[in-house]
């Protein structure tokens, strides 16, 4: 039979401040560990609700990125021309061919130019991102020189506002819209029209070719058709994968640098719960010694102190995880090092983050109270009592 | 050591025990080759200088050490015998601890902590309930079941312990020097009390004490001196229901 759970739980509250010191320890290193999954997870879920299921991306054979990617006209002709491509309203293949480029925009407050990128779309090239919505101004007009900017940029680069004017490609951009992409990637970059950019930064391909399948199924055999027709060095990716594609990179990066802090972090949140733990043993030797007369077996001894352990830890987990949760109100931006731009995202908190961080707080107060909670057990019943 | 007409049966029979400790590479013995017995129903002090091994009798009594040889037979059974996990088990069925300074739990209340060698049984919480509310008006605490340790005099938590010691209505109370914390006032409500459990109740009690006066509560007294029981004398009979 256990000890009452109410013993352990009082023994914490018992000891307030080695409690609060302990199990802010153990909230640090949650936080850390939770702050960096939700880095990961953001970066992720902005570059995956970039794509669309339906949608297909077709890019220059290993070229990996739009940026390095080129695709002549003739070529994407051939892609258009495909019969599992969906038509529009008007009969018209839903495509837009579209050039992607990296202009340095100062940002601001810093002043600092950082690589924006910009995305030169086709007449389907709305169409094909339901979640891009016009929310200031209106859309680009079609062999115009406007441009409508993401929220992201918006908010934080120079030139960027309702009305300005923006200079690159050897041309003057007027902003006529803004436009919310739903957190995906879309919103920050540039977007304006696609042959108007291929005359302005003087391309002769297309960056990449987005179209919709009529039927998502027909994919493997489009693929298989596009791939295997020798005028074409394509690749044909369905526009989900190729954006999470974009983000592993940067993805792996965050989860090694970031669970490796954690775990090197933990081990001074472990050692300190142990400490705590040898001190609380030290403490109630007496207790431990009247208790196992009573009758608690050693067993119940070992689970009450790693009960209270695990307590301990579940108190650092609660801490943490608020703050990590927090966090969620904070953007930030960072360069994607597959498409050397700039990439804003947000701290984004999932259950799986909330379930790993429970476990790997549970693991550091299991780690912390295990020893401890072994000696209180191994106590010599006489020998404890003479310590009253 | 009822010398009475209606003698019980020993319930407690230790034959040739002995025990000793390791100091400094050295073997100290405690206990040499004592031999015993304790009917049931009756109130045994056990006196002696310090040192001379009282404490120690009284542990293997209540199966919290372990003997170097001998047996001790409770009820027929020998105790030494008992595994770790069956000498628990056996504890909690079988014996009442009073220590000298209460063993209470400081975070748990007075009902809590009578209430707890009853979490080893399978009563419900509100058979539980029913018997810790006996035990605490049996010692007259019973306005006293919320309060914690440190919220109680020496000799309040004294008796919150003899509640928690008969709680599970142990065949046997042991008590090592259930007065040696407490005032006079107290001392005396204690004793008074241990009285009540052995006479009303019938418990056998097993007492280690300095005190002249509690040991004059005890039908016998068991001297030890130098590990080896002297002399048993008996301060004064009572007759027994």
């Amino acid at each position: 039979m256990p000890v009452p759970v109410a013993y352990s739980l009082r023994n914490l509250w018992a000891r307030k401040l080695t409690t609060v010191l302990t199990a802010g320890g153990m909230a640090l290193v949650v936080f850390v560990f939770a702050a960096v999954l939700m880095l990961d997870a953001g970066l992720r879920a902005t570059l995956v609700a970039t794509g669309q299921p339906d949608n297909i991306l077709v890019t220059r054979r290993s070229s990996g990125t739009e940026i390095q990617s080129g695709v002549d006209r003739a070529q994407a002709a051939i892609v258009e021309s495909q019969p599992e491509i969906a038509l529009g309203p008007g009969g018209a293949p839903v495509v837009s061919k579209e050039v992607v480029v990296l202009i340095a925009q100062p940002k601001r407050g810093t002043g600092v130019p950082t690589n924006v990128t910009v995305r030169g779309v086709g007449a389907a090239g709305l169409a094909l991102r339901p979640q891009v919505r016009v929310v200031a101004g209106r859309m680009f007009r079609p062999g115009t020189a406007e441009i409508v900017v993401g929220r992201s940029i918006a908010e934080r680069f120079e030139g960027t506002g309702l009305g300005e004017r923006i200079r690159f490609g050897g041309r003057e951009w007027t902003v006529v819209g803004a436009f919310d992409a739903g957190g995906s990637a879309f919103d920050s970059e540039l977007w304006g029209d696609g042959e108007q950019m291929m005359q302005a930064f003087r391309r002769q391909v297309f960056s990449s070719v987005a179209a919709r399948l009529a039927d998502p199924g027909q994919f493997d055999a489009l693929r298989a058709r596009l791939e295997a027709d020798p005028r074409l060095t394509l690749d044909v990716k369905r526009e989900r994968s190729f954006y999470e594609e974009q983000s592993q990179a940067m993805s792996n990066f965050i989860s090694y640098l970031g669970v490796t802090l954690s775990v090197i972090f933990s081990v001074g949140a472990m050692i300190g719960a142990m400490i705590t733990m040898y001190a609380a043993v030290a403490n109630r030797t007496a207790e431990i010694g009247a208790l196992r007369a009573l009758g608690f077996r050693r067993g119940a001894i070992l689970a009450a102190f790693l009960a209270e352990a695990l307590f301990l830890a579940l108190l650092g987990w609660a801490v943490g995880i608020a703050f990590a949760a927090a966090m969620q109100a904070v953007q930030i931006s960072t360069m994607n090092w597959q498409s050397f731009s700039e990439l804003a995202f947000r701290f984004t908190l999932t259950r799986e983050i909330v379930v790993k961080s429970l476990l790997f707080a549970l693991a550091m107060g299991f780690v912390g109270g295990f020893l401890p909670a072994v000696r209180a057990a191994r106590l010599r019943i006489v020998d404890a009592l003479r310590a009253a | 050591m009822h010398a009475a007409e209606r003698p019980a049966p020993a319930l407690i029979r230790i034959r040739n025990l002995a025990k000793s400790y390791r100091r400094g590479g050295q073997v100290v013995p405690v206990l040499t080759d004592i031999t015993l017995d304790v009917r049931a129903g009756d109130f045994l002090g056990l006196m002696g200088p310090s040192g001379s091994g009282k404490s120690t009798l009284l542990n293997l009594i209540a199966g919290i050490d372990k003997p170097d040889a001998g047996e001790i037979l409770f009820d027929g059974v020998d105790i030494t015998r008992l595994g770790e996990r069956e000498l628990a088990d056996w504890r909690a069925g079988t014996v009442g601890f009073v220590f000298q300074f209460y063993n209470l739990m400081p975070v748990l209340t007075a009902y809590e902590n009578v209430e707890l060698p009853l979490t080893l049984t399978r009563l419900s919480r509100r058979e539980r309930r029913a018997h810790v509310e006996a035990a605490l008006a049996l010692v007259g605490l019973s306005e006293r079941m919320a309060h914690y340790p440190a919220e109680l005099s020496g000799g309040q938590q004294q008796r919150v312990a003899i509640a928690r010691a008969i709680i599970s209505d142990p065949r046997l109370i042991v008590a090592d020097e259930p007065t040696g914390d407490l005032d006079r006032h107290s001392a005396a409500e204690v004793l008074a009390l241990m009285d009540r459990l052995n006479t009303d109740l019938g418990k056998t009690i097993v007492m280690v004490t300095h005190d002249r006066r509690a040991a004059e509560r005890a039908h016998a007294i068991m001297y030890l001196d130098k590990g080896e029981l002297s002399t048993a004398a008996d301060v004064h009979e009572r007759s027994v229901r």
